[in-house]
């Protein structure tokens, strides 16, 4: 399997503390990587790394490479806006804009250029469709988005990130703030969508990790402590600290 | 305290109960081979009846390990500790049911004395496979691999010692024919107590999978 991310020697500053401690890590393409570790141990810190999302803050530093197929994102020639076009994220909470479901996926094909509205109708199935969302709101495109239930909101934000031809999706605790039957679609859907992108993905929820990933990165303190294959690190952790973590037996 | 105080009491009392139909277990090989060398139809009896005892415990058992699979999602050595529990109550049981079957082949052979010498050798035999059993469970107590594997080798003699049976039985049967009855009978048993060493051997290599996470095929 082709890396379609390599990290070397990443460190990652917010002004004189150290967040994240020369990591190494290798995201293969087309499967789904979950970073778990502790509150405050760097995995959000990281996957935002991967698509410069941590430029926004203040007074933070990054040291090393990632490279995205080959090329340094932290060069000065890498264009942030494609970027974030290629890398893409999702977040928490669903954070549809305020306005229709339509118009939402529309978003950012128009932003890129495109005005025909046939071509932005294709656009906007296509992406709902992959999403897992048009059956139920294909009736109700011109609705506000804000009136989904919150399972389908987080499927739109995935649809409108679709819309924008994306390579790579970073997931940020994407169902934390959804039901049981919700995650599930959404974690279905992430099975579904690896087949045409690669997927990191933050969670508290050691049992998705476990269920959605192929790889698994632990991180502690801005250390990367162990990354391998999902059925290695939850049935046989080689890090002791690995292993005390998902057992619930840290600290 | 830790934040799995419950669940780690679970799962101690998962190994408690395994030791608790170990011990059954291991008083039925002893007592089924003594009842076979004997003769003696009441153990051989007492035997069959105590396996409803080892079924029920083992059943017992096993719902525990899955209620805990269920309800507290193990990980890691959580996983194999439970994932082992199982496999060893599983190797137990058949253990269990061996012992029936060596009852059974008691009641079989009873009223006639022994004609044929290599019933000799399955006491020796027997207290090869009992050394075994204890060891596995103690292994599995201390999560000690390296006395797992040493179990695991006894296994060696006892087919060594299967083998010289087998063929000293059918040296018996050509020999003379009225052997043939009961030869057959010490055949199976022979057999029966090989199994059981198998089990045992299971048992080792649960334990070391349980400690490192590794599987090792040693018989």
């Amino acid at each position: 399997m082709e890396n379609k991310i390599s990290v070397h020697n990443l460190n990652l500053f917010y002004k004189d503390f150290q967040a994240l401690r020369n990591i190494n890590l290798e995201v293969a393409g087309n499967l789904v990587t979950a970073l778990i570790g502790p509150s405050g141990c760097g995995k959000s810190t990281f996957l935002r790394t991967l698509n410069r999302m941590n430029d926004l803050y203040d007074g933070v530093r990054v040291e090393g490479k990632v490279l995205l197929d080959g090329i340094d994102i932290y060069n000065d020639r890498c264009d942030v806006v494609t970027l974030r076009k290629r890398v893409g994220m999702v977040f928490q909470k669903p954070n549809p804009f305020p306005m229709s479901v339509y118009d939402n996926v529309a978003f950012g094909p128009r932003i890129h250029g495109i005005k025909n509205r046939r071509q932005l109708d294709e656009i906007v199935e296509m992406s709902l469709r992959a999403s897992a969302l048009w059956d139920e709101v294909s009736d109700r495109l011109r609705q506000p988005a804000l009136g989904l239930s919150g399972g389908q909101q987080q499927r739109l934000c995935i649809a409108r990130l679709l819309a924008v031809e994306p390579d790579v999706l970073l997931m940020d605790e994407p169902t934390s703030a959804l039901d049981p039957i919700s995650t599930l679609k959404v974690e279905e859907l992430i099975q579904v969508l690896k087949q045409d992108y690669t997927i990191v993905i933050v969670t508290h929820n050691m049992q998705q990790a476990a269920r959605v990933s192929d790889y698994t990165a632990f991180f502690l303190t801005g250390d990367l402590v162990e990354y391998g294959a999902t059925g290695d690190i939850f049935t046989a952790p080689k890090d002791q600290r690995t292993e005390d973590y998902i057992t619930g037996r840290f600290g | 305290m830790s934040a799995r105080s419950n669940f780690d009491r679970t799962l101690k009392e998962i190994q408690q109960d395994i030791l608790r139909l170990g011990s059954l277990v291991e008083q039925a090989v002893y007592d089924s081979v003594q009842a076979l060398v004997k003769l003696d139809v009441a153990l051989a009896a007492q035997v069959i009846m105590g396996d409803e005892m080892i079924d029920e415990l083992y059943m017992q058992i096993e719902e525990k390990c899955v209620r805990v699979i269920a309800t507290q999602q193990p990980m890691a050595r959580d996983l194999r500790v439970a994932v082992t529990g199982i496999k060893i109550l599983l190797s137990l049981e058949r253990m269990g049911d061996h012992c029936v079957d060596i009852a059974r082949a008691t009641m079989c052979l009873s009223g006639h004395p022994y004609t044929v010498k290599p019933v000799q050798y399955i006491p020796e035999m027997t207290n090869i496979v009992q050394q075994m059993v204890k060891d596995g469970l103690d292994a599995y107590v201390k999560r000690d691999v390296e006395k797992a594997a040493e179990m695991c080798a006894m296994d060696d003699e006892v087919d060594f010692i299967f083998n010289r049976i087998f063929r000293e039985l059918i040296g018996c049967m050509k020999e003379d024919p009225t052997n043939v009855y009961q030869a057959s009978y010490l055949l199976y048993v022979s057999r029966y107590i090989e199994r059981i060493a198998d089990h045992a051997t299971n048992i080792g290599e649960a334990v070391i999978y349980l400690v490192t996470g590794e599987r090792h095929e040693l018989n």
